[in-house]
Order: C-alpha cells, then structure tokens, then sequence
C-alpha cells in the first residue's frame, strides 16, 4: 500500500510495521509528530500497543530499558535536548543489551535555540554503544526500522540503534511511501525473545555491580565484540531485505557515480540528495565526482571506506555538526580509518550546515570547486563553509 | 555479595549478555547499610500504617495489626519516624544498640 508520509509519519507507521509492543516517548519539535501519529493509529484502533505517557525523556529512555528487559518490542523517539537529556540512560540501555530502536531528529542544540537540522545532538552520543544510521528519504526511515529491528535483537548483537533524520529537511517532507504487507514484515522479523528477561517466575537482578577484579572489564568488551558483530549482521540484513522487499539502500555507504570518480563527496543526511543533483551537473561537464552516502556512523565502516579510498584522489567530507576543539565528527574518523593505507587519498573536511543553515547547490559547488583546486595533495584543510566572516 | 552465590567465570564467552545476578534481592540483603535503626513505641502506635505507606523500601511489615521494622531491607532512612503523628517511632544509632 501506497501512503504520502513526512519522514515522522513514516516512523509511526514503522512502529506499527514491527509491532512495537511498548512505546514511551515524549514529545519535543520536530519529532512531535510522530508521537501524535502513533497517538492517532492507537486511537483508531489500528494499532495495539502499550504507550507510556512519561515525564520526560530520561524517563522515556528509561521505560524504554525496562520494557525491553522484559522481553517486549520496544519503540522511543526524540530530537536535540530531549536526546541529551536520555544521554544517561543511553549507556544503560546499551551495557543492559536491551534492543531499543529510537528515532532520533537531528536538531541543533541550544543556545541560540535553533529547532532546525543539526547533527551535533546525535554525534555527541557517539560513545554511547548505540548503533547509529542516518536516512536520506521517507522510504528509507521506514524501511531502515524494520532492518533496525532485525539486527538489533540478533542474539551475537542485542544493542541499541538509533536512526536519525534530519529536522523539518526529512521530518517534515512529505513523500510517496510504500508500505510492505504486515505478512511480510511479521515474517521477516520474527518475534522478539531474549534468553534473559526480568520475568517473576525466574526472578534475577539485571544492571548489578561488578569489581574492578570480577567482570566488568569483560562486559565493556563484549559490548566492543558486539559492535563487531553488527557490522555482518547489518550488510547480512541489507541483502535478506532487498530480496523480500526489493529495496536496497547500499549498507554502511550509500555509493552513487563513484565508479572512476576523482573526487568523492561523504554526507550523511537529507544534504545527500542535493549533493546527487550537483554530481549529475558535474558528470555531465565531464568532471570525475561521486557522492559516498555516510548511513552507518556506528558500527564505523572502516573496511568501507579503505575500499573506497583505494581509487580516488580526494575525499571532501561535508560534516553537519562540529566536535569543539578538533574538527567534524566526519573527517576526524575518516582520516583515522584511512591512515594505514600505502597510497591514501587527501582527505578534507568542510563544516556546513550547522543550525539548519541551507546546504543549497550553490554550497556542494563550492566545495566540489575547492576540491579540485587542490594540487598539494600533502594538504589537509578543514573549512567552515559560508561563515559570515 | 555473599561468596556461594557468586559464580566464577574464566572467560567472557561464558559470560551472559549484561551483568545480571540470580536470586534478586530475596539473596541479597541490604539492612547491613543502615547506621540509623527505627524503634517503635507500641504502646504509642495508633495502628494507623502511615509508617508501612511511607516506607519507600516496604521494611515496615504489618504482624498481626502491628508494625514491624524488617531490619534484612531497613536502610534507616527515617522517613517512618517523621511522618508518624504519634511520634511512636525514633531513630536510634546502631552502634548504639
């Protein structure tokens, strides 16, 4: 079935595709609407699901932890200071290897109050030992959920994953979206069950204490192995779902025109679709440029990008967010993963879009032009795009 | 934690997902916190159970009609004896006791 959904009405309706057994979220600009959505969807009685009314995002995060402790399916949203304030729980729900799917709309942090596309409040849960995806298009949100879901609760993975879209950019942007048959989905998803659960028939004591000489150095590491599983699952996921649904979205990187490309452009986000626009004007002049969509930020695909990196000059890295101090989460890690290769590309790091400053055409092209400028090729440059300086 | 409900593992394979402990709080008691011990006046005490509904730990326990302090959970808070209106319950210091 065909529906015009925005990017959040495409998430409410994802909860409802996996049936979500318990949601607990709280409402805050731009993600409201998905909390109305799945407010309406149970009020018509279309769908069936526990919803936790909370105080505030910590609590929701928090519900969210117990609920999936028990065994249930569980669904949480937020945006910029709510996700901050969950910031705390996050590390539980992760170190708990409680499944949790959470969309998350990327928007700027206050001060100034900006509600407008941002990836700071996400990057900034970087640590956190949540998986994290970013989309592109209302398709991709609801599809992403239901893969999200399934690598999530693999018993060799059991984390957390968050999916961001961007604020207004992709929340608010209504498209045609495809809903795949309820049969379909409850087929390839399965049922949740993990093999630990709070249960009072056989009652156990999750989160509890561990010395520095007992096993809490282990748990960290099972966390780390975890991450390292995901990465087979994610690409495994990838594939099952392009054979029932007949979509694909190209794993960790989302690659278009980087065959014999020059220069590749890395975003994540709804920016990537301008940056296609600006690859297609660029293709046709003859010019060598591609665009690797960023999808996956954890687990980081290092072996992608080596790939990648293998046959290309440049790499221009649009961060839409800024790591104070250093430079964007992006190109930080990017050169990071690159940095043992032989024969690595430049790479190079431009900051745009921050407090939903537009990332017109005009802005790709100016990046693009900069990138083939350079002839230094030991050069490594980082630039704030269209600073009014 | 009590050494026989502790369970040694060699390796981090064998560990189970998150750190989780068997028994729950029936095994691990935790009245070994307190340093302040409620003691109720009986003769004071109204049976009202003000005190049981305030406890945020359930250690006052209701035996036949009266309350009781459950010293394997109490952790001596206080909050018993300064919501009691017949001031049938005190605080006193366990070094004391």
């Amino acid at each position: 079935m065909k529906k015009v959904l925005s990017g959040n009405s495409a998430a409410a309706y994802g909860s409802m595709l996996v049936r979500a057994e318990v949601i607990s979220a709280y409402p805050i600009t731009p993600q409201t609407k998905i909390v109305e959505k799945i407010a309406d969807l149970i009020a018509n009685g279309e769908f069936k699901t526990e919803f936790v009314k909370v105080e505030s995002e910590h609590s929701a995060m928090a519900a969210a932890v117990s609920a999936s402790l028990v065994g249930a399916r569980t669904f949480t949203a937020t945006s910029a200071q709510g996700l901050l304030l969950m910031h705390e729980i996050l590390h539980w729900a992760s170190a708990s290897r409680t499944p949790i799917v959470m969309v998350n709309i990327n928007r700027g942090l206050a001060p100034p109050w900006s509600v407008w596309a941002d990836q700071t409040d996400s990057i900034a849960q970087r640590d956190t030992g949540w998986m994290q995806f970013y989309c592109e298009s209302c398709q991709e949100v609801l599809d992403t959920m239901i893969q999200l879901y399934k690598v999530a609760e693999d018993k060799d993975v059991l984390l957390p994953a968050m999916l961001s879209e961007d604020a207004f950019l992709l929340s608010h942007t209504s498209e045609i979206v495809d809903i795949p048959d309820q049969e379909k989905v409850d087929d390839f998803l399965g049922t949740f069950d993990p093999e630990y659960k709070l249960d009072v028939n056989r009652p156990m004591s999750f989160g509890s204490l561990s010395m520095p000489h007992q096993y809490y150095y282990e748990f960290r590491y099972k966390i780390a192995e975890a991450m390292e599983n995901a990465k087979n699952k994610i690409i495994e996921v990838e594939r099952d779902f392009e054979k029932v649904f007949g979509r694909s979205y190209g794993g960790f990187l989302d690659l278009y025109r980087c065959d014999g490309a020059d220069i590749v452009l890395v975003a994540a986000g709804s920016m990537s679709s301008t940056i296609r626009i600006a690859v297609d004007e660029m293709r046709d002049k003859g010019h060598k440029v591609g665009l690797a969509r960023l999808r996956v930020f954890r687990p980081f695909p290092v072996e992608e990008f080596k790939k990648l990196a293998k046959d290309v000059k440049i790499i221009g890295v649009l961060d839409r967010s800024f790591c104070f101090g250093y430079e964007g989460a992006f190109f930080t890690e990017i050169k990071s993963a690159l940095y043992n290769m032989d024969d690595r590309p430049l790479v190079k790091g431009y900051v745009v879009g921050i407090g939903g400053r537009d990332v017109t055409l005009d802005v790709i092209f100016e990046i693009i032009d900069d990138c083939m400028k350079t002839t230094d090729t030991k050069e490594e440059s980082f630039k704030w795009i269209g600073l009014k300086g | 934690m009590p050494d026989d409900h502790e369970i040694n593992y060699n390796s981090y394979k064998e560990l189970p997902p998150s750190p989780i402990a068997t028994g729950s709080s029936l095994v691990f008691k935790t009245g070994g916190w307190r340093t302040m011990r409620p003691i109720i006046d009986l003769e004071k005490c109204k049976k009202c159970g003000i005190c049981w509904k305030y406890c945020p730990d359930v250690s006052i326990i209701i035996v036949e009609d009266l309350p009781k302090v459950d010293l394997d959970y109490c952790k001596g808070c206080g909050i018993c004896a300064n919501e009691c209106p017949f001031d049938a319950i005190v605080m006193v210091e366990e070094e004391s006791i």
